[in-house]
């Protein structure tokens, strides 16, 4: 049976309720908006690059507490990383909340994000903690069309 | 209203009709309350399905043979039990659908698009759920008519003030939902529609949520339309039907071709069918009808009455008990309510909600509810929504209780 408390992990709560680079960046090299229509939760991404590197991220935006703490730890996970690198993360990122990848078997770079493994085990949340990350796909990608979970 | 105590109303007997009602959910008791997203079916209903393909499974309206005649006979008995249902004057005015958003569709793109013109006006509500307002925002592009809202209050009920100065020569439809999905509100349609009467304006009602809780009949609400799903009255998914009035159906034209709809078909011309096959082109959702019709006969056996009455008394204890839990805000507090209660818990997300009541076994909607301007008046992304049938229990209610105390525990 599935564990709440896999799921609703204090450093999780604790980022829903004091999200981590929570702003607006006041030069962008990047906005990316991202949606779930499903659920209505929304996040404004924005990046400041320095060449290949992320040299400052900021989002905005509204979701439940599993999305807004995978926003605020992705933030916290991607700034000072080479693009090339953010893409290795957002990869296994969603691979771990789908459950194919295993972060305590397998190799991977995700470090502290380990935490949302649990995801795994409830399907209906799986977006909500990915959508962050699809949107930093999307948002050092060439294309920046809006990013749905759908 | 008759009211009745719930010692009269037997809901362990009504419970046990349910099969599915007595499984376990992450090793808890099933708390199962998201019925107006849709109902659960009583054995009979189940079992009418299973029968009619095990023993009675053929094409309806067009053999000679046994089967056939079988088949025609059960489809077109459980169009004269929905003809009693509404009291409709006649199985012409009933016509089998997809659901109530395919009945609101069907109306839109057949009678609107005869008889709406440019600059014409389309009076909806604030409450409606997304099938009463796309449909109409489709033809008004269409059509170049033009999409009137009546506004709602805090408490989520109807401007009427507001309605009696949105209508004007200029209005040539009203359609609004007799009970909101979202909220719970109970509209006075009969009111509504007397006011649109005045002005030889048409009303339909969409009675997604009406036709599970309510007792309507038809001709003493005077509506010209009135759309209702099966699946919210116990029935299959898939089938639903649109009553219409007969001289106004006569009047529109079929929005599908097909078989079933024809009276003769020559590549020069075809003749269309009398009601109410005109506007059922193609092989209908046969044990949809009639699982849809042996629905209807259970409810009926329960008694629409006895229903209504005992879900007010669910949402009566339920929003007394909810919301008097420190943080618990309801959203839609209309002084006549049918059985929903939406609401939100501190500033937690609904969907958060929603995943720790399920690990209690309790099912509720978390979202928008298909209802998005109702949220937006409201200036909430989504709300959390139990909504309560006749097979639901008090105690069922305390368990989302303690099940609420456990969500601001997490959240803290």
């Amino acid at each position: 049976m599935a564990d709440l408390s896999e799921l609703y992990q204090q450093v999780i709560l604790d980022h829903n309720k004091k999200p981590r680079n929570f702003k607006a960046l006041e030069t962008p090299s990047i906005t990316q908006e991202g949606h779930n229509p499903l659920c209505g939760d929304h996040i404004t991404l924005q990046l400041e690059l320095d060449g290949e590197v992320v040299k400052d991220v900021g989002f905005q935006g509204s979701g439940c507490a599993i999305s807004k703490a995978s926003s605020s730890m992705m933030t916290a996970a991607v700034k000072g990383k080479s693009k090339a690198e953010v893409e290795v993360m957002a990869d296994e990122f969603v691979k771990m909340v789908r459950g194919e990848l295993d972060p305590d078997t397998e190799e991977n770079h995700l470090g502290r994000l380990k935490i949302f493994a649990g995801v795994k085990e409830f399907p209906a949340r799986v977006k909500c903690a990915a959508l962050s990350w699809r949107t930093v796909q999307a948002a050092i990608s060439e294309s920046h069309d809006a990013v749905s979970t759908e | 209203m008759q009211t009745q105590t719930a010692s009269e109303f037997d809901v362990a007997k009504v419970r046990a009709d349910f099969p599915i009602l007595t499984q376990t959910v992450n090793g808890k008791p099933l708390v199962y309350l998201d019925n107006a997203a849709t109902s659960h079916k009583p054995q009979c209903v189940i079992d009418t399905i299973n029968h009619f393909y095990a023993a009675h499974n053929s094409n309806v309206h067009r053999g000679v043979h046994y089967l056939s005649q079988l088949a025609t006979r059960e489809l077109e008995g459980a169009r004269d039990i929905v003809k009693k249902f509404l009291n409709a004057a006649s199985d012409k005015e009933v016509i089998f659908t997809k659901g109530t958003t395919d009945g609101i569709n069907l109306v839109a793109q057949s009678y609107g698009r005869k008889f709406i013109k440019e600059g014409e006006e389309i009076i909806i509500s604030a409450l409606e759920h997304h099938a009463n307002i796309v449909p109409w925002q489709m033809l008004c592009e269409q059509v170049g008519a033009v999409l009137r809202v009546i506004p709602i209050n805090d408490d989520g009920e109807l401007l009427m003030e507001e309605y009696e100065k949105l209508l004007n020569p200029k209005t040539k439809f009203v359609s609004v939902n007799y009970v909101s999905n979202a909220l719970g509100t109970i509209n006075p349609v009969k009111r509504i529609i007397e006011l649109a009467h005045a002005q030889d304006v048409p009303v339909l009602i969409d009675g997604a949520q009406s036709a599970p809780h309510l007792k309507v009949d038809v001709r003493e609400l005077d509506c010209d339309f009135y759309a209702f799903s099966g699946h919210k009255v116990c029935g299959p998914t898939g089938i639903g039907i649109l009553y219409g009035k007969q001289h106004l159906l006569e009047q529109m034209p079929p929005v599908q071709g097909g078989g079933d709809m024809i009276k003769v078909v020559t590549f020069e011309k075809t003749t269309y069918n009398d009601l109410p096959y005109k506007f059922e082109a193609g092989t209908p959702h046969i044990e949809g009808g009639i699982g849809l019709g042996r629905a209807i006969q259970y409810l009926e056996s329960v008694g629409l009455d006895n229903i209504a009455a005992y879900e007010h008394e669910l949402l009566e204890y339920a929003t007394e008990l909810i919301g008097g839990i420190p943080g618990v805000r309801i959203i839609g507090t209309a002084k006549d309510k049918a059985s929903v209660l939406s609401f939100l818990i501190n500033d937690i997300h609904p969907h958060d909600i929603g995943t720790i009541l399920d690990q209690e076994g309790i099912a509720i909607r978390a979202g928008h509810h298909c209802a998005q301007p109702v949220m937006q008046r409201f200036n909430v992304p989504s709300t959390a929504r139990a909504s309560f049938a006749f097979y639901n229990t008090k105690e069922e209610i305390d368990a989302l209780a303690n099940a609420i105390h456990t969500v601001i525990e997490v959240f803290g």
